[in-house]
């Protein structure tokens, strides 16, 4: 089946079989390996994307259902070859990974939060993450991270990033 | 060399996660090689069944399919894996031969074009199965009775050692009190977001098999080339693969062999990547599964002088190396405590479960468990305190290094001050004071206490000690590194990480001793088969043995820089002294990072004599203190540092839902010098969360039918950012005297504890009801269960 996707504010035209997940479409068809495939039941999160802007699991959804819809993932996020966004700085300051198979899914919905709520309390945090699986770091390095990247943010003229 | 460093302990960044940040890590499953075969897996319907057929003529008709591989094809072809112990008629192959021994074992395996048409194929292949008694229950498993998982081995039992260590028999008849009880760790294991995963092709111009995997196994690649008769130089394993998380489990010699095979059969690269069901009930990476028998003598004062303990492991239907995580604890079967004597009876006993493998702390955590119970009861019993219990046990500062009864001496430490500094920190009394007033707003609230080391730099002694046939005495790790012709530094590891850090480790150890910025230096892994020898991430040794071997190359090649510029000044190297790269005498004399490079690549007529040309060194590491066999009585010494961790936490449970919530959570921890603070901090926020799982959450459970139930996410829960606290950590420093740092280990930190600490909370939290919990996970389904039983029974009252 054809299907068009707007991966990363690029449209892709591809040819997919209607039950390849999105994830594996991604993987598979247009090389994006920072989207993880970790339990594909919709438990971990490490397959999360952006759709419209909105944290989603890539392998809860085929492929053709994302038609016509924005996808964003990690590899969208750092700005310049070589030079980081201020949440993916922000894990590294605080060393919020350490296998780094989660950390994707952990940047976008830290990411699609801080464009919501600039201003997150630690319970915000929490809550952002909680549908994302983590076993090196019990959490704590992250929800630090995603403290220190709003703080930075709302101290820049940044606003919240694009991508 | 001492404190302070210029790197060492310092904040600096972990240089590794630059590119998982950006998505950029190189995990197996991203590599990819034209003309792979992906393989999926038929798994056992039965715990334990004949295999009378196999029909795969439907699979091999479908498009795509290019290969359906048996047991029965498979063992003829290769050796069996490798067991630990001497159990030669526990025969372990990739697929079942003849006979299934456990729910999910892998009977057949496809080979396809992908994934998903090698899974329709496998659906249709027949498998005809004559079902055969089956034992899941180890007690039942060691009874004469039982049905034997192995029938040509003759009994279940893989392993039952006894040791006495000291005079237990007159410590117990002389101890004016004595207690008993059991308690039971649940068969739960680390279960990696990654699964596992191998890529091997075979070039059979260069007849070489070339594999990609993400592993964490020492002696991988000659485990690999002996069961597919290969040369060992013929089998190059890749060890850039960054591994998604391990934790000790990911050891995949199954799988690999299974490909390697098929690599080799069908001249096509050939992958595996596990999907979670292969993972969970059948990657063979369920961890220990104990029943513990204790016995503790004791004074009026709760001193306790000697132990009795009793582990039997339901290890599952294979041998491998899980039995010797029975072995592991005996270097530190007394905890931190100053017990004089011990009997430790080591039962690994098999049943139709999935197969065991290593589980962070191998075999530790358990053993930290039931030591810690033994001391909240040997309180409970006398009344006392039981953190005052605690101090009067403790090993004192001023008594290491202390040799303890199973022939181990510790290291160091200063556990008194430790829980001090965790008390202040806590503000104890304050504590006390929330607990009380929780439980008058009818909560149940409770304080849990664990006190327990980690040993860290993994030797591999319990190998020697379980098994006679087994000499081994050494289990490396090593460090190369050179200065390029330009004057740059380059540092080799020579195994797979899974999220340690080891890039950074190596980088600050050899930046410190060298005296230049770490971030100037690059970190490679090259292939096994450019490696020196080296052992895996295990045994949270890394910073010991990585750290060391580092260390000591970087040392070689400083005292080399130093000759070097002797022999061109002409003056003795020990007039000499070395800053930040530059070697100057005290004459003014200097010779620069630049001049010694070009004398040492470009004049080998200023070299001294007997100096190869190149700037280059080796380190090849033994673990300190790890030389010798065990003696004839069972005492050997273990590994070498042993860290300390005290863990002080308080729950409050709804007595109604039984739902626990770790309200605070505090962690002495004291792993002698810390590399990276940012490392070991995770390493031990990560420990805790996975031994809050272990406590509260995880099991792998089987029915009676011998069918394993919790196969998916949703059945085997693992804790989420909502179940874990935040957790104030309180550092303390105590070097180790047997490394170069005075580093120990810190990568089971927290996991060690946090079970017992949990357990202790909330049978703190429930002892007004009259409630003991002695299995672990306790969940909230047995906490509202017990408090609705004992509710029931005060009314009858």
């Amino acid at each position: 089946m054809k299907v068009e996707l707007q991966v990363n504010g690029t449209r892709r035209v591809l040819d997919v079989e209607p039950r390849m997940t999105l994830v594996d479409c991604l993987r598979e068809k247009l090389d994006l390996n920072g989207v993880h495939t970790g339990c594909e039941h919709g438990i971990c999160g490490a397959c999360t994307v952006l759709i419209d802007g909105e944290p989603a699991r890539a392998c809860l959804m085929f492929a053709v259902q994302a038609d016509g819809y924005a996808i964003t993932t990690v590899e969208s996020l750092a700005p310049a070859p070589g030079e980081l966004s201020v949440i993916q700085d922000a894990f590294c300051e605080t060393h919020g990974t350490q296998c780094g198979f989660c950390t994707p899914g952990m940047l976008l919905v830290a990411h699609a939060l801080l464009k919501r709520n600039p201003e997150p309390t630690r319970a915000d945090i929490v809550e952002a993450i909680s549908g994302n699986i983590c076993r090196c770091t019990g959490y704590g390095q992250i929800v630090e991270a995603i403290a220190l990247a709003a703080r930075r943010l709302a101290g820049s003229n940044l606003g919240t990033e694009g991508g | 060399m001492s404190a302070p460093f210029k790197f060492v302990s310092t904040n600096r960044r972990v240089r590794e996660d630059r590119r998982f940040v950006v998505g950029r890590g190189n995990y197996v499953a991203d590599i990819r090689r034209d003309g792979t075969l992906h393989v999926a897996i038929v798994p056992s319907a039965h715990p334990a069944a004949r295999i009378v057929a196999i029909d795969a003529a439907a699979a091999l008709a479908m498009p795509g399919v290019h290969d359906v591989v048996t047991g029965a094809e498979l063992a003829a072809a290769v050796e069996a894996m490798m067991n630990g112990l001497d159990t030669p008629q526990v025969r372990r192959y990739s697929l079942a031969v003849g006979q299934t021994r456990y729910s999910g074992e892998w009977v057949a395996a496809v080979a396809a074009d992908s994934r998903a048409i090698a899974e329709d194929a496998a659906e249709q292949i027949e498998v005809a199965y004559q079902p055969l008694p089956h034992v899941i229950d180890v007690e039942q498993a060691l009874a004469p009775s039982s049905p034997l998982v192995h029938p040509a081995h003759g009994t279940n039992v893989l392993l039952d050692k006894s040791f006495v260590w000291g005079e237990v028999d007159r410590h117990f008849a002389q101890a004016p009190r004595q207690l008993s009880f059991r308690v039971t760790w649940g068969r739960n294991s680390t279960v990696p977001i990654e699964t596992f995963g191998v890529l091997a092709a075979w070039d059979p111009w260069h007849e070489m098999l070339d594999v990609w995997a993400s592993i964490q196994m020492p002696k991988y690649a000659e485990q690999i080339a002996r069961a597919l008769r290969l040369p060992a130089n013929a089998v190059r394993v890749h060890y850039d693969v960054d591994v998604g998380g391990s934790y000790g489990v990911k050891r995949g010699i199954k799988h690999t062999v299974l490909v390697g095979y098929l690599a080799r059969k069908l001249g096509r690269p050939v992958r595996l990547i596990e999907d979670r069901l292969d993972n969970m009930r059948s990657g063979d990476a369920h961890g220990p599964e104990r029943i513990f028998d204790v016995a503790v003598a004791f004074d009026d004062a709760g001193i306790v002088k000697s132990m009795k303990m009793r582990a039997l492991d339901n290890v599952g239907a294979y041998a491998g190396r899980a039995p010797f995580q029975l072995g592991k604890p005996i270097g530190a079967i007394v905890g931190p405590y100053r017990i004089e004597s011990v009997q430790y009876r080591a039962l690994s006993v098999m049943t139709n479960k999935a197969a065991q493998e290593a589980v962070r702390g191998f075999g530790q955590s358990p053993t930290n468990y039931a030591i810690e119970t033994a001391i909240d009861r040997v309180a409970a019993a006398l009344g006392l305190d039981r953190l005052e219990v605690r101090r009067r046990n403790f090993i004192r500062r001023e008594e290491f290094p202390y040799l303890i009864p199973s022939g181990t001496r510790y290291d160091s430490g200063d556990y008194h001050t430790v829980v001090d500094k965790v008390l202040a920190h806590a503000d104890w009394p304050a504590l006390e004071r929330e607990r009380d007033r929780l439980r008058a707003t009818g909560m149940l609230a409770g304080i849990g206490i664990a006190a327990c080391l980690e040993p860290s730099g993994g030797n591999s002694s319990f190998e020697p000690l379980l098994n006679e046939k087994n000499t081994t005495t050494t289990w490396m790790d090593s460090c190369r590194i050179m200065i390029d012709g330009l004057g740059h530094v380059t540092v080799t590891i020579h195994t797979t990480s899974s999220g340690q850090g080891h890039e950074t480790l190596a980088a600050t150890v050899v930046g410190e001793v060298l005296e230049i910025d770490p971030d100037r230096i690059r970190v490679v892994r090259p292939d096994s088969l450019a490696s020196l020898p080296s052992n895996s991430p295990v045994g949270s040794r890394m910073a010991v043995m990585l750290g060391g071997a580092a260390f000591h190359a970087a040392g070689k090649l400083r005292r080399k820089l130093i000759a070097i510029a002797a022999h061109r000044l002409g003056v003795a190297a020990d007039a000499l002294s070395y800053a930040g790269g530059a070697i100057a005498d005290r004459a003014g004399q200097r010779l620069e990072w630049a001049d010694l490079v070009t004398i040492a690549h470009r004049n080998f007529h200023l070299m001294p004599p007997g100096f190869e040309p190149g700037l280059e060194v080796t380190h090849v590491e033994q673990v300190p203190t790890g030389h010798a066999l065990p003696t004839p009585d069972g005492r050997v010494q273990m590994y070498p540092c042993h860290s300390f961790e005290f863990h002080l936490v308080l729950v409050a449970i709804d007595p109604e839902l039984g739902r626990t919530e770790l309200r605070r959570y505090l962690i002495g921890h004291d792993c002698g010098t810390v590399i990276n603070p940012h490392i070991v901090k995770g390493m031990t926020l990560g420990g805790i969360a996975h031994g809050i799982g272990a406590a509260l959450m995880e099991e792998f459970v089987y029915s009676e039918d011998g069918q394993m139930m919790s196969q998916s996410f949703m059945d085997y829960l693992l804790p989420s950012a909502h179940e874990v606290p935040k957790v104030e950590i309180v550092h303390h420093c105590t070097p180790s005297p047997f490394t170069v740092l005075g580093q120990k280990g810190s990568g089971e930190s927290g996991y060690l504890g946090a079970p017992a600490a949990v357990s202790s909370a909330i049978n703190d939290a429930v002892s007004p009801l009259g409630i003991v919990f002695d299995k672990l996970p306790i969940r909230l389904t047995a906490i509202s269960d017990a408090v609705a039983a004992a509710r029931d029974r005060n009314r009858d009252r």
